[in-house]
């Protein structure tokens, strides 16, 4: 809550209905923030991966690609569960009360589609005459950008207002259908459609921050489980690509076996993760 | 083998700030950056 209030702090920005235009803006956020939202400071980095693409020099940014690297390299996907305000919007929404279903984990994978096709192939290679490509993502798919700029633009500008067209709808649907998943399932957005979540979550079994199950106190009971957002038995995999290190099975942990943070292999704190792994035969070696 | 890895992430994460910020990518982002995306809105 924290970082999506600082991140987002340019309050003249939604008051005037305009955007924060100073240098920080060539930094990158860590986490989903639409650069247009009225009180962002910083740079989206999927958008602003998708608009180096689509420019006319590079095809690949380095400088996003090296940020998103750096930052997965300390964290794997602890942005995900702390820092990134789309994330911390869906979890508000399933704090709402109703029926609640669990995600298929097949549709975890399509994240990487939308990484894959609509953030570095499309706007890179799909462009006009010129050269020029389009911020895909942005354009025919992101939520966020809808609900943190799209929204509070168009209520506070009247040129923008004027100029709603078919695809401000289109968004306006995504985001809606976004909304009432997020109320019934937890986190849909991040674990089937979000393009820095497939990132970083590339980074988890490699991060220096870690998380690790202690095998000779872990009982399986699943109450990590039951209190997993994205629905992963931590005991089966420590460093799973889908856990986004929220913390909340370290808290819940009846037995205290699961264990969070900065850990070095050197320093032999994670001997029991391989002792698990041994007994339950999960991919985690080290 | 992780161990080492992560170190080698590292040292590559910084190299590929570095040539970006030399091949003039931070300009680039913030150009994009500080004018209103009408692509994200919903409206480009």
């Amino acid at each position: 809550m924290a970082s999506t209030i600082i991140g987002n702090g340019y309050m003249e920005g939604f008051a005037k209905g305009t955007i924060y235009r100073g240098k920080l803006k060539s930094v990158c956020f860590p986490g989903l923030n639409c650069y247009s939202c009225p009180g962002a400071y910083t740079s989206c980095p999927i958008g602003s991966l998708q608009s180096v693409a689509a420019g006319l020099k590079h095809q690949v940014s380095l400088y996003v690609i090296g940020f998103l690297m750096l930052v997965g390299t300390i964290g794997g996907r602890l942005v995900c569960g702390w820092l990134c305000p789309f994330g911390f919007f869906q979890e508000l929404l399933y704090k709402i009360p109703s029926k609640k279903f669990k995600m298929p984990k097949i549709l975890n994978k399509v994240k990487y589609f939308f990484l894959v096709v609509f953030v570095l192939l499309l706007p890179a290679f799909f462009t006009n005459e010129v050269g020029i490509g389009l911020p895909y993502f942005c354009k025919y798919i992101c939520p966020a950008g809808t609900l943190e700029a799209g929204i509070p633009l168009t209520i506070k500008n009247a040129a923008l207002r004027g100029a709603i067209g078919i695809m401000y709808y289109w968004k306006l649907m995504l985001l809606t259908v976004t909304i009432i998943f997020s109320i019934l399932i937890s986190r849909p957005f991040c674990r089937a459609v979000c393009p820095l979540g497939a990132i970083y979550s590339l980074f988890n079994s490699v991060s220096f921050y870690r998380m690790s199950v202690d095998g000779t106190k872990c009982t399986k009971c699943n109450v990590c489980n039951k209190n997993c957002p994205v629905d992963i038995k931590i005991y089966e995999n420590a460093n799973s690509p889908e856990c986004v290190r929220c913390g909340k099975c370290v808290d819940r942990c009846p037995t205290k076996a699961i264990k969070s943070g900065f850990i070095s292999e050197k320093k032999g704190r994670l001997n029991h993760e391989k002792i698990l792994d041994a007994s339950c035969g999960a991919d985690n070696s080290h | 083998m992780k161990e080492k890895t992560k170190y080698i992430l590292l040292l590559m994460s910084f190299v590929l700030i570095a040539m970006g910020v030399y091949r003039g990518e931070v300009k680039e982002v913030l150009q994009k950056a500080i004018n209103i995306c009408l692509e994200c809105i919903g409206i480009g």
